[in-house]
């Protein structure tokens, strides 16, 4: 690990100050993924500023009949949120699904979203990579790793994000609330907060270094049902092969890409009347990879969303 | 030397008058553990403020350091020294053993310019803290000149060649007894490269004595450790005294030594400072030893009964180039079933990886993975019940040497294990049980393991406050070992577990070979019973020599011990008064085993039957365990809470073996895919939802005075055959490729056009 300086922001002002003050200084909530990267020498910040303390946990409903959830709501505080459990199960079934009880009582929704790609050789820092060292070529194209993206990957990259909580989040077209140093608030996507890798797969989100997520906001459920599976070789605290989250006619699935993704070939095949199993085939004609990942993700969307359809599975 | 006929006799174990024999005592050390107040090796407290270690690892497979630069490091923030193998400290030719009774030869660290392996040592940093030796570490600059290494095992299968020193062993006539079989079954298995996956890195602290070094590290053997260590340095072994109390885990690898060991004995005498060294999480992974990869080809041939005629199974293996190693995979077939024709063997790859070892049953554990799904496969083409196939191919003695077994219940196993997992439920169509979107299957299989004794001594002595103290350079990798030996000392001395301290893992103790291939309990548990029948005979002496005692001119040999005394008749005297009055040091005996002179000549082993009832997703392929159940027969059972706990323990490994735990080497590097325990995929809480089993009555009076044999390792065996037999149950896919990932089972659901 690189020597490194810690200081604890007093308010949000106080972080966002010294991040804008401190090139390539990282924010740190949780540190479930982050302090792990840096043991090993892959995220090497000269300085961390520790918003963990912040007043940004509170789970509340919006105007518009929505839920805005703090950037700093832990994993398990908004698994266990009776209005979440209630109104929007599959994102607590995702959440559930992701690490183990003591990394879910650590980790926030903030720190969920900036979480990095577990591919293997990324997670190998005497391995090219290019996302962790730009130009160094990459060595998953060739590897051994058996989670490659299916969509939107370049010639530069084919990792895909980890987030099992992003999924749903994409599938209830969530939207984070970030603020930057200049007082700027901005609102983004869920869905598309993560780039795609192209040309520079080393950086991960559109966010600027000064900026902070500050909450995630659910507009009201969809009509219909939901639905949210994630398959893995183990029963537990394992990333996901594939995922699927089905929240009424919108399907997101998950460690296919670089970012959850939202399954649009698949949604308006079924606003055409298409049948699960026709809309999930749908959207994988358009996927890159190896055949048997493509079937795997093609059998269980077509589930999930029939699951989602017959209302047995949210 | 004794036979087996003397420890038939009863003594106080058989007897277990008190109950300690066969009690369910917590473990000793588990709550010291489980609170953190147990110190392993990197933890221990240092005479002076210590030094920090770190090992700097080669990105190489094989071919030279053409170059190393370690300016940046020394410059940086609190390093103290910084070692490649152009200024390391000399230490002896690798394979030196200077005395000849070394258990373990030279072992230097930072050798030469010869890279072997990804992952071998190559730099190593002191600093003042972790954090900086690991800093300094990643700053040190090294280039190799690569050569061509051998790197993937099923693409060199040409290459395997003979087990040094090793040949087949035939039995009859395989081939004719083969091509004369009217049913035969003939297939190829394949179990991957595993991880140990300890808890606990290996890791050591050091520190200088004068002229002798003081070791504390993480090895399952005390004597071995002790004798790398000297032999590396050129020293005589009584100049390194090892300790290993504490250890998180061994699997078997931990049965040597590795760098951290070398390096922090040298760091400590070169800086004057006690050095702490541990190998990172990746390092466990890629440093030290591994399961090797095994392919099986098995050949079944049987008559229309079903009994076999001819069975042959042949293992390819792999080991490190210069390191020899074998997988004996096919050994166990051996003793297991009757055939007339029988042909085992191995073949070794060499490969340019790290070392290859013993893991969890090495040689049971991959092999029988396949016979015991090859005979799930005979018995369906037979339309046998796997249970009845098995019972057929019983035999009366061993098939292999013709000797009598000293006991064999593995029939009562299958019996007793299908009545209670519930086997006639079962239905043997394939595919015909379905639970909404989930196949649901059950199978079985056996299990085998050997039973060793190996010589081992233990000290024990009785003080004043009837305190007796076991010592014995043994280990207790999380096994038990404490408690069971408190439980067999007290037994024997009529003591209660309060009045008996074990310490362990010293090298100055009494040595015992240490903990592996499941000899650990009857061996060193057999030498802390001889001992504390020699301190019997001992104390009865003293008491029918003293004049003081009331028991004085009487026949010790006559003389009872209970409840704290020795007794004769309505006679007694406290074991207190009488280690009183022997002087300030109390008692103190040695005793020790070894094996009977006749101990060969009977057929000896552990034996299980597993039953596994799996689900599998219809949709993805995942396979979930459903519940496990096994009944084993392993001799008398000293502690029925640990021995569980072993076999339960056993099983989950075979879930992993089954299921998830396979570690690919890159060809383009020669590293690991997975280098953590996120990565490599041992079983998890959630994977384990129902799993149990029983321990069958048993002594095995031919195996050591006590009847006891080993658990460590039988749980294992079979375990994960069971689960490929319940997965082709549930679905009729039969993947003879280990580990049964969704992805392998949804491409064979998906051909099946499923």
């Amino acid at each position: 690990m690189k020597p490194f300086a810690f200081e604890r922001a007093r308010d949000v002002d106080h972080a966002l100050s010294l991040a804008a003050a401190s090139p390539g200084a990282r924010f740190l909530a949780g540190g479930t993924n982050l302090l792990d990267l840096m043991k090993l020498e892959i995220e090497q910040p000269p300085r961390l500023i520790d918003v963990g303390r912040l007043p940004l946990a509170d789970i509340a409903e919006t105007a518009a009949g929505g839920l805005r959830i703090g950037a700093l709501a832990t994993n398990t505080a908004v698994a266990s949120d009776p209005k979440v459990r209630r109104r929007y199960p599959a994102l607590a079934r995702a959440i559930l699904a992701g690490g183990s009880v003591q990394l879910r009582n650590k980790a926030t929704v903030g720190g969920n979203l900036m979480q990095r790609t577990r591919c293997p050789y990324f997670m190998d820092a005497a391995k090219p990579c290019n996302k962790r060292l730009p130009g160094s070529g990459c060595s998953a194209m060739e590897g051994l790793s058996s989670t490659l993206a299916l969509f939107g990957a370049s010639e530069m990259c084919i990792a895909v994000s980890p987030s099992d909580m992003s999924v749903a989040l994409a599938a209830f077209d969530a939207v984070a609330e970030t603020v930057r140093a200049d007082g700027s608030v901005q609102r983004r996507s869920v869905e598309t907060l993560h780039r795609l890798p192209g040309e520079a797969p080393q950086v991960d989100t559109d966010l600027a270094p000064d900026e902070l997520i500050l909450a995630v906001e659910l507009p009201p459920p969809p009509e219909g049902g939901q639905a949210w599976r994630k398959v893995r070789a183990r029963a537990s605290y394992t990333g996901a092969l594939a995922s699927v989250a089905v929240a009424g006619d919108r399907v997101a699935l998950g460690a296919v890409a670089a970012r959850p993704w939202r399954a649009r070939a698949a949604e308006s095949a079924l606003a055409d009347g298409a049948s699960p199993a026709e809309a999930a085939a749908a959207e994988l004609a358009s996927a890159e990879g190896e055949d048997g990942r493509k079937a795997l993700v093609r059998r269980l969307a077509a589930d999930v969303i029939r699951q989602a359809r017959e209302g047995v599975g949210s | 030397m004794s036979t087996v006929r003397d420890w038939a006799a009863p003594n106080p174990v058989t007897e277990n008058r008190s109950g300690l024999i066969g009690k369910p005592v917590d473990r000793y050390e588990g709550r010291l553990k489980v609170t953190g107040t147990a110190p392993y090796a990197y933890e221990v407290e240092t005479p002076a403020p210590p030094l920090f270690g770190h090992i700097v690892s080669s990105t190489l497979a094989r071919g030279r350091i053409a170059s190393v630069d370690i300016s940046a490091a020394e410059a940086a923030p609190g390093v103290v020294r910084v070692w490649t193998h152009l200024n390391v400290p000399a230490q002896a030719a690798r394979g030196t053993r200077l005395n000849p009774r070394s258990q373990r030869a030279s072992n230097p660290a930072l050798e030469s310019d010869r890279v072997e392996h990804y992952g071998q040592s190559v730099a190593f940093v002191l600093a003042d803290t972790p954090e900086n030796a690991r800093a300094a570490g990643g700053l040190v600059r090294i280039t190799y000149e690569a050569e061509p290494a051998d790197l993937d095992f099923l693409s060199s299968l040409d290459q395997a060649g003979p087990a040094p020193g090793e040949e087949d062993a035939r039995i009859g006539d395989f081939e004719a007894g083969y091509s004369a079989s009217e049913v035969t079954v003939d297939a190829t298995w394949f179990s991957p490269l595993q991880n140990h996956a300890q808890m606990e890195p290996c890791a050591t602290t050091a520190w200088w004595e004068g002229d002798k070094v003081v070791v504390h590290t993480s090895i399952q053997m005390v004597k071995g450790g002790q004798h790398a260590l000297a032999e590396t340095l050129g020293v005589p072994s009584d100049r390194v005294r090892l300790f290993t109390r504490y250890i998180g885990g061994g699997f078997g690898g931990k049965g040597q030594s590795y760098d951290d060991l070398t390096l922090a004995a040298l760091g400590a005498r070169e800086t004057g400072r006690p050095v702490r060294v541990a190998y990172t999480r990746q390092q466990m992974f890629q440093a030290t030893i591994h399961r090797p990869a095994v392919q099986m080809r098995v050949r079944l041939g049987a008559d229309q009964s079903g009994r076999l005629n001819a069975m042959a199974l042949e293992a390819v293996t792999h080991c490190a180039r210069n390191a020899p190693f074998v997988e004996h995979a096919a050994n166990f077939a051996r003793n297991l079933y009757a055939a007339p024709n029988r042909l085992t063997g191995h073949r070794l790859v060499r490969l340019d990886i790290p070392h290859a070892g013993a893991m969890r049953a090495p040689g049971e554990a991959p092999g029988m993975l396949s016979l015991e799904c090859a005979m799930d496969e005979l018995a369906e083409t037979l339309g046998l019940d796997p249970i009845e196939l098995r019972i057929r191919n019983e035999p009366e003695v061993d098939p292999d040497n013709a000797k009598p077994f000293s006991v064999r219940q593995l029939v009562r196993c299958m019996q007793e294990g299908a009545q209670q997992f519930g086997w006639e439920r079962r239905n043997p169509v394939p595919g015909a049980v379905r639970e909404g979107r989930w196949y649901v299957g059950m199978g079985m299989a056996t299990a085998i393991r050997g039973n060793f004794l190996l010589p081992a001594k233990a000290g024990l002595r009785l003080t004043g406050d009837g305190v007796a103290t076991l010592t014995q350079g043994m280990t207790d990798i999380g096994t038990g070992t404490y408690t069971i030996l408190a439980q067999i000392t007290g037994e024997t001395l009529g003591l209660t577990l309060d009045q008996v301290r074990v310490e362990l893992g010293d090298s100055d103790m009494p040595p015992a070979p240490g903990s592996g291939g499941q000899f650990g309990a009857a061996t060193a548990g057999s030498a802390a019973y001889e001992t504390g029948m020699v301190m019997r005979r001992r104390l009865a002496e003293l008491a029918a020599g003293d004049p003081r005692s009331p028991l004085y001119g009487e026949d010790p040999t006559l003389m009872d011990f209970a409840n704290g005394n020795i007794v004769l008749g309505n006679r007694s005297e406290s074991l207190a008064a009488l280690a009183a009055r022997a002087g300030p040091e109390g008692v103190y005996v040695e005793g020790g085993i070894s094996p009977a002179a006749d101990a060969r000549d009977w057929s000896q082993h552990t034996y299980g039957a597993q039953f596994a009832e799996v689900g599998v997703d219809s949709v993805t392929g995942e396979v979930r365990l459903r519940r496990m159940f096994g009944v084993f027969a392993a001799g008398r059972i000293l502690n029925a809470k640990l021995a569980k706990s072993q076999i339960t323990g056993g099983m989950i490994w075979g879930v992993g073996a089954a299921l998830t735990e396979s570690n690919p080497v890159d060809p383009r590097y020669g590293s690991f895919l997975h280098q953590d325990l996120g990565g490599y995929l041992a079983p998890v809480h959630a994977d384990i939802v129902n799993l149990d089993a029983v321990l069958l009555d048993e002594a095995d009076d031919k195996a050591n005075p006590m009847g006891i044999k080993g658990v460590g390792e039988l749980g294992i065996c079979g375990a994960g055959a069971a689960i490929a037999n319940a997965v082709y149950n549930a679905c009729g896919v039969r993947l003879r490729d280990y580990p049964l990932t969704p992805d392998k089972v949804l491409a064979a659901l998906e051909a099946k056009g499923l």
